[in-house]
């Protein structure tokens, strides 16, 4: 029963209690792939009938859909970079006009940020109704109609993922699209993304796929490759959805180092009992003093 | 030693999407969820003042111990259903016992205290069954400090840097704020002749308190910022003076009705304020992402991986 609650974790679903269950699946979101065409986005709510959550402009490039939320399921997320050399600022045409050290290089980075479906998913530990659950496929899903609304997953996630729904009350996030997979479909996004930027497979395959990939790209040169969320020693165990990123995490919104909340829970009770304990002693003593 | 007002880092050396939080803030709604942060911890601390009064005979204390004990135990329940919109979701959580996550081992506390504790102050009230009644106070105090402390696990279990990273003294805080509201409360409603335990245990909740909270700001530094800041900031530093002041009126002027009510008052007072910028210390922490990516930046460094490794 070791690593329940943090660490690495072999068999996911056997650990949810699974005797005989399919192999893990997730998702790879390789974003230098990413085209930034929101397809995702729109397979995603028209599969999974999510609906709208306002319609509003934002000011953060193309980016309108602004964070994952209950009723975004996937979110593309846009980061405009400009490195424009500093001394060559403020003079125009100064310079022979062949020369690059005039232009500002813009880089844009696209990503379409998913729920983790970690291996050691704090939504699913703090849920009090037994709403979030693990699926065979080794995915977390909420039980509408179990959930309770009592917004514990929210904070507790360390990737803000999920999210109440304000008219109703109920947590609502990615399913993986239980019902697709469980019809032996890919989820919607996967479906609908015209790159591959989004793949859907068995976790281990993905995460081999992953490793070439950005052995091939920081071969070609292209230095701010990394993967994020693939290894099964960091904070949560794994993510069951991981991504190849071009910049740190945090430039995409993304935690750089999340750690399960729930892997200092046995710390916490202790801490709990202890200070329970003094409280009782301090009433014991209270009450030892005599009346007045 | 200030060094806690000075972020750790330079902003520049932090980057984020467009200033958005990287967590989401919690959901829970103001005032229920303080309030019943508040109301836990009275309610618990005062089955243990009742039970200690009922030990050495002092039956107008007992009253007011096992009357705060049940209405402020059935007031949180109430404000936890507020919270959540319908009784029936209250009742969801007891379909399942899961000791991961402490609001359904708060639901079941919860539920089982203020049983004990309606029926304890029940047969106070109308002078029946005054042995079950007596059991039943027994039972409410045994689970009391559980159900003052838990509350701190509570709001710890979350990816909010100021409520996670202080797991440690925020149990030990909201156990000094417990036990001082309840001293406070007795203060008022009990009379001067009976009031010798409320008043000891007054001034030791609020001597815990303090070192809990000195403590903890010292060991948050940087995190730690949000419980000096802004709104949350100063309802903090209301509740110490508060609750310094009821203490010391507690302890110096116990013989004087008025002032032993005036210091009651202000302990009660002190706690309510404690819980309320505890919550809205966590909110501040949770929108500024600053909060969430610097320790764990800073943590990367320290394992000696500047950033994620390649392949």
């Amino acid at each position: 029963m070791s690593n329940r609650l943090a660490g690495p974790l072999g068999d996911v679903a056997a650990d949810a209690g699974y005797d005989e269950h399919p192999v893990r699946v997730g998702f790879f979101t390789d974003t230098s792939l990413c085209i930034g065409c929101k397809a995702c986005e729109v397979a995603c709510k028209a599969w999974n009938s999510v609906p709208d959550d306002g319609f509003e402009l934002t000011g953060m490039s193309y980016d309108n859909t602004a964070a994952l939320g209950a009723s975004t399921w996937r979110h593309v997320a846009f980061v405009e970079q400009s490195s424009t050399p500093a001394t060559d600022l403020g003079m125009p045409g100064s310079g022979p006009p062949d020369s690059q050290a005039g232009d500002s290089e813009v880089r844009w980075l696209m990503s379409s940020d998913v729920c983790k479906h970690c291996t050691h998913a704090a939504c699913l530990d703090v849920c009090p109704t037994g709403s979030l659950f693990r699926t065979e496929f080794g995915t977390v899903v909420v039980q509408e109609d179990i959930c309770n609304g009592c917004g514990y997953c929210v904070p507790a996630c360390p990737y803000g993922v999920i999210d109440v729904r304000p008219d109703d009350g109920r947590a609502f996030k990615c399913t993986l699209c239980y019902d697709r997979l469980s019809d032996g479909q890919e989820p919607a996004c996967a479906k609908a993304c015209p790159t591959e930027s989004i793949q859907f497979g068995p976790l281990d395959e993905l995460r081999e796929r992953a490793a070439d990939r950005v052995e091939q790209l920081v071969g070609d040169g292209v230095d701010g490759a990394r993967l994020y969320g693939h290894d099964p020693t960091d904070g949560v165990g794994g993510d069951g959805a991981f991504f190849l990123l071009l910049d740190e995490p945090e430039v995409y919104g993304l935690p750089p180092d999340p750690v399960v909340t729930t892997r200092d829970l046995p710390s916490m009770w202790r801490h709990v009992g202890a200070a329970a304990l003094t409280l009782a002693a301090a009433a014991a003593l209270s009450a030892l003093g005599g009346r007045r | 030693m200030r060094r806690d007002l000075d972020p750790v880092v330079p902003e520049a050396e932090f980057s984020s999407y467009y200033g958005r939080p990287v967590i989401k803030p919690p959901v829970w709604k103001q005032p229920d969820v303080p309030a019943y942060l508040f109301l836990g911890g009275l309610a618990g601390a005062s089955a243990l003042l009742a039970e200690g009064a009922a030990l050495t005979g002092q039956p107008a204390l007992e009253r007011v111990g096992r009357l705060a004990a049940a209405g402020g135990s059935g007031l949180g329940a109430l404000a936890l259903v507020h919270d959540l919109g319908r009784p029936e979701r209250f009742l969801n959580m007891l379909r399942v016992f899961k000791p991961t996550s402490p609001l359904s081992v708060g639901s079941w506390l919860l539920a089982a205290f203020s049983g004990l504790a309606t029926a304890a102050s029940a047969s106070t009230v109308t002078g029946r069954l005054p042995a079950l009644g007596r059991l039943a106070g027994s039972g409410a105090a045994l689970l009391g400090p559980a159900l003052a402390t838990y509350t701190a696990a509570l709001v710890a279990d979350t990816a909010v840097p100021a409520w996670h990273e202080a797991y440690r003294e925020l149990p030990f805080w909201f156990a000094g704020s417990s036990a001082s509201a309840a001293g406070g409360l007795a203060l008022i409603g009990a009379p001067v002749a009976q009031t010798g335990m409320a008043r000891r245990l007054a001034v030791a909740g609020t001597a815990l308190e303090t070192a809990a909270e000195r403590l903890l700001r010292r060991r948050l530094g940087f995190l730690g910022e949000p419980y000096e800041q802004g709104r949350p900031g100063r309802l903090l530093r209301a509740a110490r003076a508060l609750s310094l002041g009821g203490a010391a009126g507690a302890a110096l002027g116990g013989r004087s009705r008025p002032l032993a009510v005036v210091s009651g008052a202000a302990l009660v007072g002190g706690s309510v304020l404690t819980r309320f910028g505890v919550f809205q210390a966590g909110l501040a922490s949770a929108k500024d992402p600053r909060y969430t990516v610097v320790p764990q930046r800073h943590r990367l460094a320290a394992a000696g991986e500047g950033a994620a490794i390649p392949g």
